[in-house]
């Protein structure tokens, strides 16, 4: 799609481009090309001199059982993550769709949690899990269970799947109820009269119906468990006990940070630019698939 | 409704009720914290109630800080976050208008590679850029600095996105009668373009003021100094984790600051809020 009438200007244009083309230059461009060209430098302990290496530094990372543990990590985080709030968003959405009094009052009580940031969702979270103090971990500890986040390193896991899932439902909810209210009522009453009973009605219309939106969910719950938990880690186990919720992204802050292997750093960075294209192409052809349908 | 229900609408209430508690708890629980002292939070034995002493907590957490880590009260990271916020989303919205501007309605060499230079960035978040971003920020010289903070997080295609897609949407007449009025390119931003933006600008402001005050890697990363700290890594260094001395009490009465604002602004311009939220991932 293009304008046909436009202004005429020579510098006009270029002037205007220039600021954001400046900052994306010099705070995208030049760090992910460094990132990449590190990827394939070997620099000595002091950092005085660098050597091209090929592709050695991505070999040694395969050849580590951490990063395997770290990719397997992230594939339980994500998964977990994403089933449970899709899930729960889903149920949520669907009764708030009915025609119900009050559903905007629903819709508002359940979308706010989109603005906490998830350092502080990880935060609230761990303080209800705190093993000593913590309301809901005493009431664990009542039960009997011998309930440790702190030293457990499945415990640790479920609490940051919690945060992190309770952050989410808000954002699938959201998109969840404006794709249920774009389903034509006439076809759920066509069915009614058929005789299709509520659920049948759901798994049979409506949930076929909602898969672009689920799918679209789907790819940007991925996105935000690989990205934006980080705070949620970092604030809430810092990646341990004994790196058991050592996600990707934390990985790259960790190594970079303690320890100076800035090329193994590096190839891990690149893996996961990898990994971001392909998850926006994959979200970009199934928009231009939705813009057809 | 399709059919009479026995029951009525009894099964939806009660599950959106549930989901509402399920939501809202955890933070009820932090602001009951924020009014009991630390003894009983430390002893385990708060109830679920407020307690007596949410002024003083408040107003130590505000002006006076956390004692046992001599850190920065919350009040001053409170302003470097809002900074922070409004540094990014206004610097978004000007830096992202202009170019989009210019990609809509200029027609001149290199127009779609400046347009796919800016759409790239969609694919690279900070996250995975941090370590290379960290040096050429120290290399400016920007360590510790609002600029540090903000700049490298200004730029991104998502308003660039957005206003274009908005502008193909402003009908070509506009243009040819605003030329005929001998309106120049600057006359027609001011007096067609922007008045017609106002909803998506306010949009896209709800969206970044929260994406601003919300980060945590990048401020992280790049202060050093407890001042220039953001309320969201504040909070972090209040938490000790093992470790009895954490002043919970202070630390969650931090916590309920640092949601209010945001929280307040998806509430009160909930409209708009999804309005951005739903063409920003277009």
């Amino acid at each position: 799609m293009e304008k046909r009438s436009v202004i005429s200007g020579r510098l006009l244009p270029y002037l205007l481009l220039l600021p954001q083309l400046a900052i994306t230059l010099v705070f995208f461009y030049w760090p992910a090309s460094q990132a990449l060209w590190q990827s394939f430098m070997l620099e000595d302990a002091f950092g005085l001199s660098s050597e091209f290496v090929g592709l050695e530094n991505y070999a040694a990372l395969f050849q580590q059982p951490e990063y395997f543990r770290a990719v397997g990590t992230t594939f339980i985080f994500s998964t977990a993550v994403t089933v449970l709030s899709l899930s729960v968003a889903l149920l949520l959405a669907a009764m708030a769709d009915r025609q119900i009094r009050g559903a905007p009052v629903y819709k508002t009580l359940l979308i706010w949690p989109y603005a906490v940031a998830p350092a502080i969702a990880g935060v609230l979270w761990l303080f209800m899990f705190q093993p000593s103090l913590g309301l809901v971990a005493r009431g664990l500890r009542s039960l009997g269970l011998d309930w440790n986040p702190l030293l457990n390193g499945n415990h640790a896991m479920m609490l940051v799947v919690l945060s992190a899932t309770w952050k989410q439902i808000s954002y699938n909810f959201l998109f969840f109820l404006a794709g249920l209210q774009a389903i034509p009522k006439s076809l759920i009453e066509a069915a009614a009269i058929d005789g299709a009973r509520p659920t049948r009605r759901f798994w049979t219309i409506v949930f076929p119906l909602l898969s672009p939106t689920t799918f679209f969910l789907l790819v940007v719950n991925i996105v935000y468990v690989f990205f934006d938990t980080f705070g949620i880690i970092d604030a809430v186990t810092g990646g341990g006990p004994a790196k058991a919720t050592e996600t990707l992204v934390y990985k790259v802050y960790s190594d970079g940070r303690l320890g100076g292997d800035l090329g193994g750093s590096a190839a891990q960075s690149v893996i996961l630019m990898i990994i971001v294209i392909a998850l926006t192409a994959v979200q970009f052809r199934f928009v231009e698939r939705k813009v057809q349908y | 409704m399709v059919e009479k229900r026995r029951f009525g609408n009894l099964v939806p209430h009660l599950i959106l009720l549930v989901g509402v508690s399920i939501v809202a708890f955890p933070v009820y629980l932090a602001f009951v914290a924020s009014t009991h002292d630390a003894a009983t939070i430390a002893n385990g034995q708060m109830q679920p109630v407020p307690g007596p002493h949410f002024l003083e907590n408040y107003y130590r957490t505000i002006f006076v800080g956390t004692s046992s880590s001599t850190r920065e009260p919350v009040g001053t990271m409170m302003l470097n976050s809002f900074v922070m916020a409004m540094g990014i989303a206004l610097g978004k919205i000007l830096i992202s208008i202009i170019s989009a501007y210019a990609v809509v309605y200029f027609r001149f060499p290199f127009r779609m590679t400046a347009f796919w230079i800016i759409f790239v960035t969609l694919m690279l978040p900070v996250e995975v850029r941090i370590y290379p971003t960290y040096k050429i920020v120290a290399d400016l010289g920007l360590i510790d600095t609002y600029a540090g903070l903000t700049m490298p997080l200004v730029a991104s295609a998502t308003g660039t996105l957005l206003f274009r897609q908005f502008f193909m949407t402003i009908p070509d007449e506009l243009l040819e009668a605003s030329k005929i009025d001998g309106a120049g390119a600057f006359r027609f931003f001011k007096d067609t373009v922007l008045p017609l933006s106002i909803t998506t600008i306010a949009a896209l402001f709800v969206i970044q003021f929260i994406y601003g005050w919300n980060q945590y890697l990048w401020p992280l990363l790049i202060t050093t100094k407890d001042n220039m700290q953001t309320i969201v890594i504040g909070i972090k260094k209040m938490i000790v984790t093992q470790d009895a001395l954490t002043e919970w009490q202070l630390a969650m009465a931090t916590a309920v600051l640092a949601m209010l604002p945001p929280v307040v602004v998806v509430v009160l311009m909930q409209r708009l809020f999804v309005k951005g939220l739903v063409e920003t991932e277009k």
